[in-house]
């Protein structure tokens, strides 16, 4: 039990890291990850709603819908997440000032991010248990948050080089995506 | 002129607007299933069904939807879309549903479904928006197979179309295809040359490169901006107190 856990986590920050090896959650890898403080917040925020999303949907899922209404799953999904994130904006801005003010706003963001509805999809595609699918949430969303702090790292050092003029702005960011995820690939053995 | 208008409305998402090359919409599918010509050309089909009967929906109730509860309204009616295609997908092409996984449901989540829906659908009639979801999927569709094919050949040396039917190229002169180039790193890497050449495109046609993400036309760009503004506001409090 243990040792799969293990490897569940490591598989997901390293080996199929959500961003760099599966292609979930790209809009704000591109977009978010201008500066390393903004995208290491974004990363805890998406960390935290795909725990929670994973929490919810698993048992909501096994309990009331694989008998009969499996087809509904897409649909009530997307539901369950986006009324959890506005749940979770709300209490935070009640009874959390603080933590609000450092990544409440990033929450209205998640709602229609892939990576969440990715996550929670996956968990039933891999037939992951409840504390398994929680592990594998977790993972990824901690892979999700070390590809956004490196890739802004990355970006930082772009701003000050010389770059073709072609190549400027989303080209060479992408293809600068391309040589992180080409090192990620190393971690599976590449 | 009328007709020309009408027509425009089409072509537009073609090529002026191409969703993925110009506004830089749906970029997770755009890069995750695009490891072949067919692929891309699945993902493109279903997208556009569901694109087009949801600008459809959408369209008709404009008028009903109240503003403050549209985003979830709209990502409702899409997402009943995305379960029908995927049904259909699944009872029919099978195939194509195994080669796409989970990036058929994804389609629910897909910005340039409900950026459409937002910046077109909820403020236009009918049938401009059904051009409208029509123009911008076959400049999807077309996108997508265009990488594609070029990260299969470049990939595989190779085409294959069905099960039956393959097309060798390269693979047939016994030249080593680049494995890299279906693999993730290939996406981005081709993904940011196409980019490239429809930046170079368009500014010889005298207009703007794209800089960065597609964020005018995202649904959630208002709380992007919130966040640009809530960081200068934070920054100046701070230089304030020293």
């Amino acid at each position: 039990m243990i040792s799969s856990i293990v490897s569940i986590i490591l598989a997901g920050i390293f080996t199929d890291n959500m961003v760099l090896a599966k292609f979930l959650g790209i809009c704000p890898f591109l977009g978010v990850s201008k500066k390393v403080s903004t995208a290491v917040s974004m990363g805890g925020a998406v960390t935290i709603v795909m725990l929670l999303a994973t929490a919810v949907t698993w048992p909501i899922y096994h309990f009331l819908l694989e008998e009969k209404y499996s087809y509904l799953q897409t649909i009530v999904f997307i539901l369950i997440i986006a009324a959890l994130v506005q749940l979770l904006e709300i209490i935070i801005k009640k009874f959390l000032k603080s933590l609000y003010k450092s990544f409440g706003i990033y929450l209205s963001l998640i709602t229609t991010n892939c990576a969440v509805l990715g996550i929670t999809l996956l968990n039933f595609t891999e037939n992951y248990g409840y504390i398994e699918s929680l592990f594998n949430a977790l993972g990824a969303g901690l892979g999700f948050t070390l590809a956004m702090f490196i890739f802004s790292g990355v970006r930082v050092r772009l701003e000050s080089s010389n770059i073709p003029k072609s190549l400027q702005g989303l080209p060479i960011t992408l293809i600068a995506a391309a040589l992180v995820s080409l090192s990620f690939m190393g971690f599976a053995g590449m | 002129m009328a007709k020309n208008k009408t027509l425009s409305y089409f072509t537009n998402g073609i090529l002026t607007e191409n969703p993925v090359l110009r506004l830089v919409l749906g970029t997770c599918p755009t890069l995750a299933v695009t490891t072949a010509f067919m692929n891309g050309i699945g993902m493109g089909v279903a997208a556009t069904i569901v694109l087009v009967c949801s600008n459809v929906v959408i369209s008709l109730l404009r008028n009903v939807i109240p503003q403050k509860v549209r985003i979830p309204a709209f990502i409702t009616i899409i997402a009943g879309f995305v379960s029908i295609v995927q049904l259909l997908v699944k009872a029919y092409a099978p195939a194509i549903d195994k080669s796409l996984g989970i990036f058929l449901p994804l389609i629910v989540v897909n910005c340039i479904i409900l950026a459409r829906a937002e910046m077109f659908a909820s403020k236009n009639s009918v049938i401009p928006s059904l051009l409208d979801g029509l123009g911008m999927g076959v400049g999807f569709t077309v996108t997508l197979s265009v990488m594609g094919l070029i990260r299969e050949i470049l990939g595989t040396g190779q085409v294959v179309i069905s099960e039956s039917l393959t097309i060798p190229l390269t693979s047939a002169l016994g030249i080593e295809p680049m494995l890299l180039f279906i693999l993730p790193p290939g996406g981005f890497f081709v993904f940011g040359l196409l980019i490239a050449l429809s930046n170079k495109i368009a500014t010889m046609q005298g207009k703007k490169a794209v800089e960065n993400m597609g964020c005018e036309n995202c649904p959630s760009k208002s709380a992007c901006q919130l966040l640009d503004e809530e960081k200068q506001n934070t920054e100046k409090e701070e230089n304030e107190d020293d």
